[in-house]
């Protein structure tokens, strides 16, 4: 049934078999990517477990995990999930508070937990 | 400005009707007010998480020492499993994207085609964690039917936090040279093992459901005589999501 009151955005995103041809290699090179840097990072976790590197190569690898962990989710939001071809307002709507919030729980949490980690540490 | 997703708008008809905010569809935008939401779920439950690790430093186990298991195998294979799953996750969602892509063309076979591979995809995920929860409450005796305290059973009762002794009731040190407890470490580790993967993993089977349901209504035509596959990409907007926390859950259980 057809609805006059609403515009259904859906029947206009359409596109051709030549750029559905770019689209597919667009998607099959980011799999490419994500492939290539979730190795990296299985490769690192196995030759480079917390038992067997100091106390700065643990931060600086567990600060490449994330930053790598991070290039990974953009690039399914953005890709994948197409968020980077939605209208620029509604991908800062989504992303913006969330990094936001997620920044600053983060930033607690890992204050109280080095307070309670060194309370523990001084009553043993 | 945007790409083929979205068509301009002129601002003579701004406020003239028919519009929807940020022209995305009520559906579409919906289901990614209730990824948000969801994320926040799991960004809290994975930083409750951080906090545990951080606070109890000492005491946790290192993943690579806890998940060496490789299904039919007797090898010691730290990480390489998960590492499998994470790699089937992935490719499940770019089976998805494609499936998804096979829409916006109206090519009905391609999306069937594509949607099954993602549906397979999933279902051998949602078996792979019930593989690695069966291997992990077993234990390091391999022993999954011992609930008894004098077992190494993970589960929530009988991982104890009573110090691990050898025979003669010499506490046993790590490596940092501190006390150990249980089998598997703290009971903590475990609550949040099961409680965090067991919730990814509801979303995936969850997931695998909802894209069955979509399968069956494109095989039934139902999308072709709409004119459109909206519905495929807004499943296909929570299968991503499950993916996305998956590589969340992966990173800060399994490598920090």
């Amino acid at each position: 049934m057809e609805r006059d009151d609403i515009i259904e955005y859906s029947l206009y995103n359409h596109h051709s078999e030549e750029e559905g041809r770019k689209i597919r290699r667009k998607i099959w090179m980011v799999t490419a990517l994500l492939t290539a840097i979730t190795a990296v990072e299985i490769i690192v976790g196995i030759f480079f477990p917390r038992y067997l590197v100091s106390e700065g190569t643990w931060l600086m690898i567990k600060f490449f995990y994330i930053i790598l962990t991070i290039i990974k989710a953009g690039y399914i939001v953005l890709v994948f999930m197409h968020l980077g071809d939605e209208r620029k307002n509604l991908k800062w709507t989504i992303l913006a508070p969330y990094t936001l919030f997620i920044l600053y729980l983060i930033f607690i949490v890992l204050t109280e937990g080095t307070y309670v980690h060194g309370v523990w540490e001084n009553f043993k | 400005m945007s790409a083929h997703a979205t068509p301009l708008v002129e601002t003579g008809s701004l406020w003239g009707g028919k519009r929807s905010p940020f022209s995305a569809s009520y559906g579409k935008l919906m289901m990614w007010f209730f990824l948000v939401s969801d994320a926040l779920t799991f960004g809290g439950l994975l930083t409750a998480y951080g906090f545990a690790r951080h606070a109890y430093t000492g005491e946790w186990p290192a993943a690579d020492h806890v998940f060496t298991h490789l299904p039919f195998t007797h090898v010691h294979a730290p990480l390489i499993y998960v590492a499998l799953m994470t790699f089937i996750l992935i490719v499940s969602s770019v089976t998805m994207v494609l499936a998804v892509e096979a829409g916006h063309r109206m090519d009905k076979k391609g999306v069937i085609k594509w949607l099954g591979l993602t549906v397979v995809g999933g279902a051998i995920f949602v078996g792979s964690q019930a593989w690695e929860w069966y291997t992990f409450i077993a234990g390091p005796d391999g022993n999954f039917w011992n609930f008894g305290p004098d077992g190494d059973n993970s589960t929530l009762w009988y991982n104890s936090l009573a110090t691990l002794r050898d025979a003669s009731g010499v506490a046993v040190l790590n490596d940092h040279g501190h006390e150990q407890v249980g089998a598997q470490g703290p009971q903590q580790y475990a609550m949040f093992f099961f409680f965090i993967t067991g919730f990814h993993g509801f979303h995936v089977f969850s997931g695998v459901i909802i894209n069955i349901i979509v399968l069956i209504m494109v095989l039934r035509g139902v999308m072709h005589s709409r004119g459109h596959y909206e519905m495929v990409e807004k499943a296909g907007l929570y299968w991503h999501f499950v993916d996305l926390v998956w590589v969340f859950v992966f990173t800060f259980f399994y490598l920090l």
